[in-house]
């Protein structure tokens, strides 16, 4: 079998990465290990990067929190920063998993496994979050939505560490929504799931909203014209309505173990309908 | 190609040799002998290998001997006290929330773990605590009854029921 390095800097871990080019980076485990155990057909190296300090924890830089790679789930959950700035983020993040989950999986890894159905996905596409990457000889930030191309399908070159995600505070969203439809509460991979953010007028109506969906296309997918649905409106049964057949119209889900894609179709557009229930708790 | 690991397990300090890249599950079964903690899927999706790590409940199938280097860990086997079951364990039998076993220690990891954080929980976040132990035998009810029996007698300091 073979080595494993557990280093407590980037630094070391870049300088690890110039010895061992092949070597397989993991933090939580969740998903590296699902697909190839440890010592069960991978056989490394690895460098496990759940002890590298510049990669843990958030912290706010005034304008903006900056959230480490190896943030896990559970420390998204509990975290006041990210709570009072980005709920939406905290309360998708409660959807993953189950506890143990939560207390391995990070941020940084739902990002880099690309994965149409990562819960902390369409909260971060909405709030336009950045993504840092860095490598032993430079370091530069991108849009999390160009950074991730498709399926598993990443930005990430030979030699790079996805170190943070960088989301700006000023969204000035006022009400927030997620809900994901699963084949149970827990341990369940996203059938769709929807994310929703307002900024709601003192009348009630909807100044601008931004939608995200899980699960039914390639990549998290937005839509601009689903969005203006919301602009200066109450959010009615017409509204709701007219949204919910243009993401019927704009998804492109598959068919797989967990559902076909006429079902993602049909619930795609249920969680946008629903998204009623959730604002009259509010009024 | 072995390493030399130390650790804490169940309060004793630990110096292993063994191979980075395996999981830690098995080092623990294998070369420690502690079989109470369990391999069901081996995926992380059945909470059998549950164990403590650091004071949080990890899944050992998920993880490699390597990250044990350093770490307090507390398995199923480190649960009891001078042979006296822990109030989770004693409430496993006393409610009946055993019957074939082999989610048991998962089971119970998990309540210890919750109960140090949440002492007085509703029957909803009980159910939310376990919900990443599966069991196939029971239907749940009594292992979440005597969670929620083990919440009250170790709240009354074990004196009540």
């Amino acid at each position: 079998m073979g080595k494993v390095y557990l280093p407590d800097s980037l630094p070391e871990v870049f300088d690890i990465l110039s010895r061992e080019p092949g070597a397989v980076l993991y933090a939580g485990g969740t998903d590296v290990f699902v697909k190839s155990p440890p010592g069960k057909g991978n056989d490394g190296p690895l460098v496990c990067l759940e002890k590298v300090g510049e990669l843990t924890g958030a912290s706010d830089l005034g304008g903006e929190v900056r959230i480490g790679a190896c943030t896990t789930h559970r420390e998204i959950v509990a975290s006041r920063l990210i709570g009072e700035h980005f709920p939406l983020l905290a309360r998708a993040a409660r959807h993953i998993g189950a506890p143990a989950v939560r207390n391995m999986g990070t941020i940084g890894g739902n990002i880099c496994t690309a994965s149409p159905a990562g819960d902390t996905l369409p909260p971060l596409y909405i709030y336009d979050a950045e993504v840092e990457l860095q490598s032993a000889k430079r370091a530069r930030r991108l849009p999390l939505s160009s950074f991730i191309q498709g399926p598993g399908q990443t930005l990430l070159e030979g030699g790079d560490v996805l170190s943070a995600v960088y989301i700006k505070k000023d969204h000035g969203y006022t009400f927030c929504h997620f809900e994901k439809a699963g084949q149970r509460r827990a341990m369940a991979i996203s059938i769709a799931s929807f994310a929703f953010a307002a900024r709601i007028g003192d009348d009630g109506r909807v100044e601008r909203a931004r939608c995200a969906f899980g699960s039914v296309a390639p990549t998290v997918l937005t839509m601009e014209a689903v969005d203006t649905c919301f602009a200066g409106r109450h959010v009615e049964d017409d509204v709701l309505a007219c949204a919910a057949a243009l993401v019927r119209a704009g998804v492109s889900p598959i068919s797989d173990v967990r559902a076909s894609k006429e079902y993602r179709r049909a619930v795609a557009g249920n969680l946008v309908m629903r998204l009623e229930c959730a604002l009259r708790g509010t009024r | 190609m072995k390493q030399t690991i130390s650790f804490v397990l169940n309060g004793s300090a630990v110096l292993i040799e063994a191979d980075p890249a395996r999981r830690a599950l098995d080092v623990l079964r294998e070369d420690l002998g502690l079989t109470g903690t369990k391999e069901g899927c081996g995926q992380g999706e059945c909470g059998a290998c549950s164990i403590i790590v650091d004071g949080v409940v990890k899944l050992s199938c998920l993880m490699t001997a390597a990250q044990l280097e350093g770490r307090e860990i507390v398995t199923i086997e480190g649960v009891a006290a001078d042979g006296e079951l822990h109030p989770v364990q004693a409430a496993f039998v006393e409610h009946g929330a055993v019957q074939c076993g082999f989610c048991t220690p998962g089971m119970v990891i998990s309540a210890v773990n919750f109960l140090e954080g949440n002492p007085e929980p509703s029957r909803e976040e009980v159910r939310e605590a376990l919900s990443g132990n599966l069991c196939r035998c029971t239907g749940y009810q009594k292992i979440v009854d005597a969670v929620e029996g083990a919440a009250q007698k170790m709240r009354s300091g074990g004196q009540d029921g």
